[in-house]
């Protein structure tokens, strides 16, 4: 890690410092400030108006509902497929390992179409099937956890792989050969030393479910209080020129992301501790 | 925070020697049970959007791609997406240069202003940017429903990409060596173009794919601000959304074929820049 002494400030370092403060005061700071004002312009009455309809609280709901799937599903698959990634190797490692990041990069509405293709009711390659067993997926809730899943997937295994890397198999294999099984190596040795990534990545996934828009949108159609999450509402409400609704409920989803990010900022171990 | 691979050089050197083993029975079956749920959930609906673009044949997809709103759109995308981030190639490493170089009560919390883009819904993104930048904006200055929109709202998404990227390297990177060329005459701009540069590359270049890869595919964030307005600020996945809108689902997955060639291309980049990082380091 590079030194961090103080080094002389030049008048370059302030021009430096100002470009960089005003263009992230333009660009986010200010804006997003608007939203508090927006919403607390005149008191709790926005967020009062918004909690008490109806479209608004079934909306939230759902949202919360999708979120706790998407993330659980997430976390599960994310832990294991971490550590097949760093404790085994297997043909098509390297692939699978970038191919988890193609989520982050792919367009929402792609994500949406995408699922509408496989589990679309009446032509989806499984949608039919599904459906004549009884389990609707396309405009309806697991069709969006689905989709919610999707563009999350890649959030814990990208903060659990390079701790899992760095603390290496030496504690596990040590516990291994004194007589522990798997589920006890992983639960007294691996799990305690990835608990903060683990965390951190939870977190993350959380923050993106939450805010999903596109691939919720077309997979769950947009339907008022059945398949419309917090986000959509935001879209429905402003264009029905009940904008203090749709900053009240913007407001509450970007508290939550920036909680989010709080917390995790507060939990990542310090790059560059001052004063070392 | 996420969005980045971290491209040092020294995080790879660190890296304990690797002592995996080889499946077992349990492992195995792991394996087996993530493979099939990644195959149902990405893989598969997204190679249906490559057998559907090619299920009409050359003629659908050539026609869909050259129809006049939709090659209008698909210039928009990529011309926007291109300037954003050359913007973001000059201010993401500025910023990361601040973050990491320059001391200052309050630097924590620009780290989280950086991570407000990635975590905030795409489609409060659009609203907030509307509220500056519409209508009723307090300075006066309404972009809404203009091209510009659209760069101001893909500017905001992709924010966090090149700062992320190219912050690790530059924590990595020791002062000392600058301090070094400039005690033995080298200009501030020499040093920049033979020691910062050189060693930020591909970082930098990492970062850009990830915000054009990011800025192409956007939509949430431009619902409510660019108006859609066909053959001025619609953009590609506006379009998509619009043929499936009317079920052409073709016509839709050919235009999604091409977001998802420059995503994977993104990635395969990504790869590649952070293996030559590795062997060099």
């Amino acid at each position: 890690m590079a030194s961090h002494r103080v080094r002389p400030k030049t008048a370059g370092t302030y021009v430096r410092r100002g470009i960089v403060l005003t263009y992230l005061f333009l660009l986010v700071v200010w804006p997003v400030s608007l939203i508090a004002q927006h919403t607390f312009g005149n008191g709790f009455g926005n967020l009062h108006t918004a909690l008490t309809d109806p479209a608004v609280t079934s909306a939230l709901r759902l949202t919360i509902y999708v979120s706790i799937w998407a993330v659980a599903i997430n976390t599960v698959f994310g832990v294991g497929i971490s550590l097949l990634l760093t404790r085994y190797t297997f043909p098509g490692r390297s692939i699978l390992s970038a191919l988890i990041d193609l989520p982050l990069s792919v367009s929402p509405v792609v994500v949406g179409l995408a699922l509408l293709l496989a589990y679309g009711g009446t032509n989806g390659l499984f949608g039919p099937a599904l459906n004549s067993a009884g389990f609707q997926v396309a405009f309806a809730t697991p069709g969006i956890v689905l989709a919610t899943t999707f563009v999350s997937l890649p959030l814990v295994i990208r903060e659990l792989v390079p701790v899992l890397t760095e603390i290496g198999t030496d504690q596990e294999q040590a516990a291994r050969s004194l007589g522990a099984g798997p589920w006890q190596t992983f639960r007294r040795i691996t799990l305690p030393s990835i608990r903060w990534a683990l965390v951190y990545g939870v977190v993350l996934s959380l923050a993106r479910s939450l805010g999903e828009f596109g691939a919720v949108k077309i997979i769950g159609g947009n339907i008022a209080q059945q398949t419309q999450t917090a986000t959509l509402v935001v879209e429905q409400k402003y264009q029905d020129f009940e904008q203090p609704t749709a900053y009240a409920t913007s407001f509450l989803l970007a508290l939550i992301a920036v909680a989010a990010l709080v917390v995790v900022t507060v939990l990542r171990p310090k790059e560059n501790p001052d004063g070392d | 925070m996420t969005t980045t691979t971290t491209l040092t050089a020294g995080a790879t050197r660190r890296r304990r020697p690797r002592s995996a083993t080889s499946l077992t029975r349990s492992s195995g079956l792991g394996l087996g049970i993530a493979l099939t749920w990644f195959s149902l959930l990405v893989l598969i609906p997204l190679g249906l959007i490559v057998i559907q673009s090619a299920d009409g044949g050359w003629h659908t997809f050539h026609d869909t791609i050259t129809s006049p709103q939709t090659a209008s759109a698909l210039r928009l995308t990529i011309l926007q997406a291109f300037y954003v981030t050359v913007v973001n190639v000059v201010f993401g490493t500025l910023i990361a240069w601040v973050l990491v170089r320059d001391e200052f009560p309050g630097k924590r919390l620009l780290e989280v202003i950086i991570d407000i883009p990635f975590a905030l819904p795409t489609i409060v993104a659009g609203l907030v940017l509307l509220s500056l930048y519409g209508p009723k904006s307090p300075i006066g200055l309404n972009v809404a429903n203009t091209e510009r929109s659209v760069f101001l709202a893909l500017l905001f998404v992709t924010l966090p990409f090149v700062v992320r990227t190219v912050e690790p390297v530059l924590i990595e990177l020791d002062p000392e060596v600058e301090e070094a060329a400039a005690s033995l005459g080298a200009s501030r701009f020499t040093i920049l173009r033979r020691i910062l540069l050189p060693a930020l590359a591909p970082a930098i270049t990492a970062g850009a794919a990830l915000a054009f890869a990011r800025g192409i595919s956007e939509y949430g964030s431009l619902v409510l601000l660019s108006g859609n307005l066909p053959n001025h600020t619609e953009v590609a996945s506006v379009r998509i959304l619009t043929y499936i809108e009317n079920g052409d689902k073709a016509g839709a997955a050919s235009i999604a074929v091409i977001l998802l060639a420059v995503a994977l291309a993104a990635i395969l980049l990504l790869q590649l820049l952070t293996r030559a990082v590795a062997k060099r380091g």
